[in-house]
């Protein structure tokens, strides 16, 4: 007895459906994530994969089967079927993508609002954490000419900090051709690395001195761009110890492609004594919190 | 409606024989065939500029070209491809010569405003390249952001904004006089829902042109203001938002992207069916995706911008709205594997071509989704993740069409045909080379590698060389192409009127076609698509879906 071609159908499907779910889950293009938003990256990554390789292959398939046996034999010059439509079937394929892409952006709206990207940039902690340095800036440059007038206080995009956090490790961040400076208003110290203690979360607070530039660094998931006139803010929590590449991602002249750092993690007490060693303010960080910087 | 005829002029001012291609010709179809050739003269050079930008990548450092020639090279390459390329060729190459057959009318609505726009594409195009020789030229890329923009050398910068301006009036002519032609010309008797997809593709584009590209042109006068008077709308150091900027350079680029691509849509609805002598499947429903394509695609630009400085809730709507034009496009895609399931497909080089398409421009679009979800593309924003993205949507999917409708057109063009072992050639070394190129720099990006960059971290060496071998073999793949248009043209075998057994109207004329396209009156083609042997075995009313998947009635 020939097997009806729907349970074909069918089965074919359901293999493509299992298969896709099991190479989205095994695939292992991503670099090593060391931040706290990175695993929640690569599971939108592979759910995203998943679906992306069912539909490719899918469609794929479909395309070379038709090719094969449909194609024309030699001598026939017959036509193939006048059928011009179905509505049944349109509904279906308009029904189907709708609903995937609906599903789709919902998870990821949760995973960026995890992410901690809905979070209000402009709420009155966070105003309060940028207000001081930010302040003072705008007032030095009015007038001046300066490349940078930063509106007091207001941030123009990024990824937030959950407003009671407290534990925060502020950093600024000033970018230029082609070079990030990093200043830690809390021991004034200035680095052109990024150290951070592997766990705590940090908040970066960027400015652009020329043109705009864009701070990632691909294994904690992130990208922000530095924009000149607009302060922008991005935090992290890294969470593996190590360097990771620092790039510029957005074209800023000849020498972009150079335009690199790198960002160290320590283990805290690592980060401890690389801060005392470092900072001109080490005997009195305790107490400093945020002081407008000279 | 009065419309100049080509005729009119035919003996006094116009010249004829082979010399009317390099005049101010008001024929459509010289019109479209200058379009045509100008547009492949610029993808060689714009293609040869690619190639330099391989070599450079061949190696993790900067060794080949100078550091801001590359840039100049980069900047030549996009602005090349997309603006003397991609546009003029599915636009106004295959516009003029096919919608006023397809309307059946003797020429476009205005045949003059239509030479115009073609000619102001050669200076622009020979000012935009010239400026590399004299004035050094823009190094800011092809989307020029200031404050950038601003301070590299402000000589080849305007030159740019100069020539982008020229070629973006020279596109808003075109489609004022595609709508008027659609709208307007139709031959008495023929109703909007019986002409050839391509037609509504054109309308659907020449509406995008219309509404988005005066917005660049605006955009670009102020830059150049910026550049030339200090005046300060994009300078933060004179209260500037560079910001601004970019939403509104997006809101024509983004819609630009289905300028270059909704052509490509109607020109495989063309050939699908004929190749598979099969009715292109859901008619109604095509010209409705179009449509939705075109409502959709003017609100979604902000999905260029997600890590600018664009707050939350901007954010969640550009991702929503860009999402949900996978709708209509998947519709689209259905319908054309549903026309070719249970057809007899002649597998020749437009076939191939074709489906090549479809398979490209599905990797394209699944990417393209993804991207579009706020958290992934803050990953891989300006990466070489979103070179390949954009590569399979444009180079897989638009130019790919292109080589399909050459093949399938050519006949008409000449009267002779190409020869298909050598279009079979050229499709395999194109394909496999396009991969080659594009498909392992979606790794690079999610891996670290950022866009527009001449050096690179050496882990990232192996892969780019891949890529700058499949880039070689896509160059290596013109040279059947090149030698088989040109000796074809001369040795080719002769075509006769119709040699695909087609039913649209530009088939139903000689082949090439005389000067007012038919002797004798246009012919009412009432059902472009009417292919096929009637349903004997199953009528569409009660046909399922599952009887058309399962192949029920194929016989
Ligand atoms: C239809 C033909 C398409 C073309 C020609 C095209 C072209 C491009 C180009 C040139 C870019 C890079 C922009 C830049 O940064 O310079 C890009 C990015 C992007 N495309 Fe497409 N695209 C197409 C289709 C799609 C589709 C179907 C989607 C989604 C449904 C999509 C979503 C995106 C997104 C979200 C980005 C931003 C990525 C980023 O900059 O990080 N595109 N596309
Ligand atoms: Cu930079
Ligand atoms: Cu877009």
């Amino acid at each position: 007895m020939p097997i009806p071609s729907a349970l074909v159908t069918l089965l074919v499907g359901m293999a493509l459906v299992l298969s896709g779910l099991w190479v989205g889950y095994n695939v292992n293009v991503l670099p090593l994530d060391a931040s706290a938003n990175a695993p929640v990256y690569d599971a939108l990554f592979r759910v995203l994969f998943s679906i992306g390789t069912i539909l490719f292959v899918g469609i794929v398939g479909l395309v070379l089967f038709s090719l094969v046996r449909f194609r024309r034999r030699a001598g026939d010059i017959t036509d193939g079927q006048a059928i011009e439509g179905n509505l049944l079937l349109e509904i279906v394929w308009t029904a189907i993508p709708a609903i995937v892409v609906l599903f789709v952006g919902l998870y990821s709206y949760d995973i960026y609002e995890r992410m901690g990207g809905m979070s209000s940039l402009n709420d009155h902690a966070a105003m309060h954490r940028m207000a001081p340095t930010e302040t003072e800036t705008m007032e030095a440059s009015v007038g001046a000419g300066s490349a940078v007038s930063a509106p007091a206080a207001r941030v123009w995009g990024g990824i937030g900090v959950a407003a009671d956090d407290v534990n925060v490790l502020p950093v600024e961040v000033t970018a230029m051709q082609f070079a990030f400076i990093f200043h830690y208003p809390d021991g004034d110290i200035t680095s052109g690395e990024l150290h951070v203690p592997n766990g705590r979360p940090v908040e970066l607070r960027m400015k652009a001195n020329d043109v705009i530039h864009a701070f990632w660094v691909p294994q904690f998931r992130i990208k922000q761009d530095v924009i000149p006139g607009q302060p922008t803010v991005l935090t992290f929590t890294p969470t593996k110890s190590g360097s990771y590449p620092i790039v510029c991602a957005e074209l800023c002249g000849p020498y972009h492609g150079g335009m690199r750092s790198t960002v160290v993690v320590h283990e805290p007490d690592a980060y401890d004594a690389w801060f005392e060693k470092n900072s001109p303010l080490a005997a009195t960080v305790a107490s400093a919190s945020l002081t407008p910087t000279a | 409606m009065t419309v100049a005829s080509p005729n009119d002029f035919q003996e006094s001012l116009q010249p004829q024989g082979w010399l009317r291609y390099f005049s101010f010709s008001l024929d459509h179809k010289v019109i479209g065939l200058q379009y045509l050739v100008t547009g492949f003269i610029f993808y060689f050079i714009g293609g040869a500029l690619a190639g330099v930008i391989r070599a450079e990548l061949a190696s993790p450092i900067s060794d080949f070209v100078g550091r801001e020639t590359y840039n100049e090279v980069l900047t030549l390459h996009g602005t090349v491809m997309i603006f003397l390329w991609i546009v003029p060729v599915v636009n106004g190459g295959f516009g003029n010569y096919l919608i006023p057959f397809y309307v059946g009318a003797r020429d476009m609505a205005f045949p003059r405003l239509n030479a115009v726009a073609f000619w102001m594409i050669p200076p622009a195009g020979i000012l935009l390249i010239g400026s590399y020789f004299i004035t050094g030229s823009a190094q800011s890329g092809w989307t020029a952001y200031p404050p950038l923009s601003i301070t590299t050398p402000a000589l080849g910068q305007v030159v740019w904004i100069v020539s982008v301006l020229l070629l973006g009036g020279s596109s808003i002519f075109g489609g004022i006089n595609f709508i008027a032609t659609i709208l307007k010309l139709r031959r008495p008797g023929l109703k909007l829902m019986q002409l050839p997809m391509y037609c509504w593709a054109m309308l659907g584009t020449s509406i995008l042109v219309v509404l988005s590209t005066p917005v660049l042109a605006g955009t670009l006068l102020l830059l150049s203001f910026d550049i030339v008077a200090h005046t300060g709308f994009f300078n933060p150091a004179m209260g500037g938002n560079v910001v601004v900027y970019q939403h509104l350079f997006w809101f024509y680029s983004h819609p630009a992207v289905y300028i270059m691509v909704l052509p490509a849509f109607g020109l495989v609805s063309e050939i699908l069916p004929i190749h598979s002598r099969k009715p292109l499947f859901g008619y109604t429903t095509m010209v409705y995706s179009i449509m939705a394509i075109v409502v959709l695609g003017l609100v979604v630009w902000a999905h260029h911008m997600f890590t600018s400085g664009t707050p939350p809730w901007m954010r969640l709507f550009f991702t929503i709205a860009t999402s949900f034009i996978a709708v209509p496009t998947g519709i689209k895609f259905f319908n054309w594997l549903a026309t070719l399931w249970g057809g007899k497909l002649a597998l020749n080089s437009a076939m191939l071509f074709s489906c090549a398409f479809i398979v490209n421009f599905v990797f394209g679009g699944i990417t393209g989704v993804a991207l579009a979800q706020v958290p992934f593309d803050i990953h891989v924003h300006d990466t070489y993740f979103v070179v390949g993205h954009f590569h399979y949507i444009v180079y897989g999917g638009t130019v790919f069409v292109i080589f399909a409708s050459i093949y399938h057109w050519y006949p008409k063009f000449t009267g002779r045909m190409l020869n298909e072992d050598l279009g079979r050639l050229h499709f395999l070394l194109t394909f496999i080379g396009f991969n080659l190129c594009f498909a392992p720099q979606h790794w690079l990006g999610l891996n670290g590698m950022p866009r527009r960059v001449a050096e690179y971290d050496p882990s990232f060496t192996t892969l780019n060389q891949i890529s700058s071998v499949g880039a070689l073999l896509m160059a290596i793949s013109s040279l059947p192409f090149l030698y088989n248009v040109l000796v074809s043209a001369f040795r080719g075998r002769v075509a006769g009127d119709n040699p695909w057994n087609a039913l649209t109207p530009e088939w139903l004329t000689s082949s090439p076609p005389p000067v007012e396209n038919w002797v004798g009156e246009a012919p009412l083609v009432e059902h472009p698509y009417g292919y096929g042997v009637p349903e004997d075995t199953l009528s569409v009313a009660a046909a399922t879906g599952r009887d058309l998947w399962s192949g029920a009635g194929r016989r």
